[in-house]
């Protein structure tokens, strides 16, 4: 679904992402892991558009994404979980989650919205109570339901996210993650970019390890987390015993 | 009928109400003229309030669109003797072409730099009202323009124009609630908090951005030529770098993205004036203080602080 050849980002003359290859297949959940500066979320902006200048390749169902705008990458079917949330703090919830629709409201298309917003009502039951609410005042889980909601209502093919674990309980980070998992046995396409190694190679089905820049790791999901590679760096050395019990 | 639109009409009711009483009775015709300076400034404070308050994107070259407005309906109507109801759209298209080559670089900058982008537009067109002589009448302006008539009916005299000005004031009211309630709307507001997450979501920012500066600038272009049909006289003084300023202080004084904030803060603004003429060469030096004070004690402007005021004593009082 997703092809990435030899990618390179650049922000001036620094190289950010330095010849990145990665693929997802139709209804697959692939965690990309990185430490922070590894290139992770300049790789998510290639995708969606928000970088313009990058080389290689990034192929979208046999159509390259080169020179789209966001709107268009958006109307292809790639909708994108910013990093830190980035929902609309003075609109409601509901603005939010409509403002996700931008593309798609035309008034024929009027009944698909409202369908879309009882799907992520569904979703994150919690957003129904509060849909009048200024999104500002709802606490870091149930924004980051907003912000997944959000990309949701552009129905995408393809759910890319940045980092949704970032400052949330690692309750609400499961939660989260399960309502991923149970998108994906939907057969919704994501591409999950994560810090918390751990957590995002437990519902993803293969992975990879970004690393300055490179990809340095890839495999499923239950390779990589027995790497010692990986565990090493990412998972902490007594992971092992800290899942199993003995710490 | 939703709670929300039979709210929004009732206030549209109330307020069309309100400005037919003012018209039945009020006599003198000081206080009519007074009236409608009111209702074009509030036309012009409600356009910009679209781009400061909804789109985030400051103008400080207001004052140039209202001019390009006043100077075409006026050079249309004199100097080539074409109906003002002709001059009218001319005006409007100019403005939005103007708006649209100028908007195009300008709105790529963003904050200080986009101020100073339109700062520098606004003084250019105040210079060429000036030093155009032949086109535009020079430093001594363009006198002569005609009263509006339709038919055999004139909006001469101050109660008619009166009407037509607010008329004019309401259906850009309209106009601004339904953009501000439709998706593009949200969109517009959401450029103002995150343009980076706005553009993830798939709003074309820079489309935007431009065309709510076009609906702006047109607004102001209806200003200028309601104004220029008032007075019958402009000068370039009347668009100035000053008028920008004042432009963007009744929207912030107001309230920004709020409809009845601009109206509040353009009644403001022009009453002060006429209030403060008592305390003659202090005039300027009371009314920056007045200013000064609202912002002080209302920072988010008189409609978010009299409603924060409403709110509290609410709470004080019936709970």
């Amino acid at each position: 679904m997703l092809r990435i050849r030899n990618l390179k980002c650049y922000y001036g003359r620094i190289i950010a992402v330095k010849g990145v290859s990665i693929s997802v297949r139709k209804g697959e959940l692939i965690s990309l892991i990185g430490a922070n500066g590894s290139g992770k979320s300049t790789l998510l902006n290639a995708i969606c558009g928000l970088l313009p200048t990058w080389e290689g390749e990034i192929i979208f169902e046999e159509i390259s994404l080169r020179g789209l705008s966001p709107p268009a990458i958006v109307k292809r079917g790639i909708s994108l979980v910013p990093e830190g949330r980035l929902i609309f703090p003075p609109l409601s919830v509901m603005d939010n989650l409509k403002i996700g629709a931008y593309t798609m409201y035309r008034r024929k298309l009027h009944k698909n919205v409202l369908e879309d917003l009882e799907m992520v009502m569904t979703l994150f039951p919690v957003l129904k109570d509060r849909a009048d609410q200024p999104a500002g005042t709802l606490s870091g889980g149930e924004q980051q339901m907003v912000a997944i909601g959000r990309a949701l209502m552009a129905r995408p093919r393809l759910l890319i996210l940045d980092e949704p674990s970032m400052g949330l309980a690692p309750l609400l980070v499961e939660k989260i993650l399960k309502t991923l998992a149970v998108l994906r046995d939907e057969g919704l396409t994501i591409l999950l970019v994560e810090q918390n190694a751990q957590a995002a190679l437990k519902i993803a089905d293969r992975g990879y390890v970004l690393e300055t820049g490179k990809i340095v790791l890839q495999g499923t999901a239950s390779e990589l987390l027995t790497d010692d590679e990986v565990k090493r760096a990412y998972l902490g050395k007594d992971y092992g015993d800290f899942y199993e019990g003995r710490i | 009928m939703s709670s929300k639109l039979l709210r929004k009409t009732a206030s549209y009711g109330i307020f069309w109400i309100a400005v037919a009483a003012a018209g039945m009775s009020i006599d003198n015709s000081y206080y009519l003229q007074v009236l409608t300076f009111i209702g074009i400034h509030s036309i012009l404070a409600l356009g910009l309030n679209m781009l400061m308050g909804y789109a985030g994107q400051i103008s400080l070259g207001h004052a140039a669109f209202y001019g390009l407005g006043a100077y075409t309906t006026a050079i249309m109507t004199v100097h080539y003797d074409l109906s003002p109801w002709l001059a009218l759209p001319c005006a409007i298209c100019l403005v939005i072409l103007v708006a649209f080559i100028v908007g195009l670089p300008t709105l790529k900058l963003s904050g200080y730099y986009l101020g100073m982008g339109t700062l520098g537009f606004g003084m250019i067109v105040h210079i060429i009202f000036r030093e155009w002589t032949s086109v535009t009448g020079g430093a001594s302006g363009y006198v002569g323009i005609p009263p509006l008539e339709l038919g055999a009916f004139s909006f001469s005299s101050s109660r008619n124009y009166f009407y037509l000005v607010w008329c004019t004031v309401l259906i850009s009211i309209v106009l601004c609630q339904r953009l501000i309630d439709s998706r593009i709307g949200r969109a517009l507001r959401s450029i103002h908090d995150s343009e980076h997450a706005s553009k993830a979501v798939g709003v074309n920012t820079r489309n935007l951005k431009l065309q709510v500066f076009m609906l702006s600038a047109a607004l102001a272009g209806v200003a200028g030529f309601l104004y220029a049909h008032f007075v019958s006289f402009i000068s370039p003084g009347t668009f100035d770098f000053i008028v920008s300023i004042r432009i963007v202080t009744m929207v912030v004084i107001g309230g920004m993205a709020s409809i009845w904030g601009a109206l509040l803060g353009a009644s403001l603004l022009t009453l002060l004036p006429e209030w403060l003429h008592a305390f003659s060469d202090f005039e300027m030096i009371v009314y920056g203080l007045i200013l000064m004070l609202v912002m002080i004690i209302l920072p988010q402007g008189l409609t978010r602080g009299i409603l924060d005021i409403y709110e509290r004593s609410h709470k004080k009082y019936f709970k």
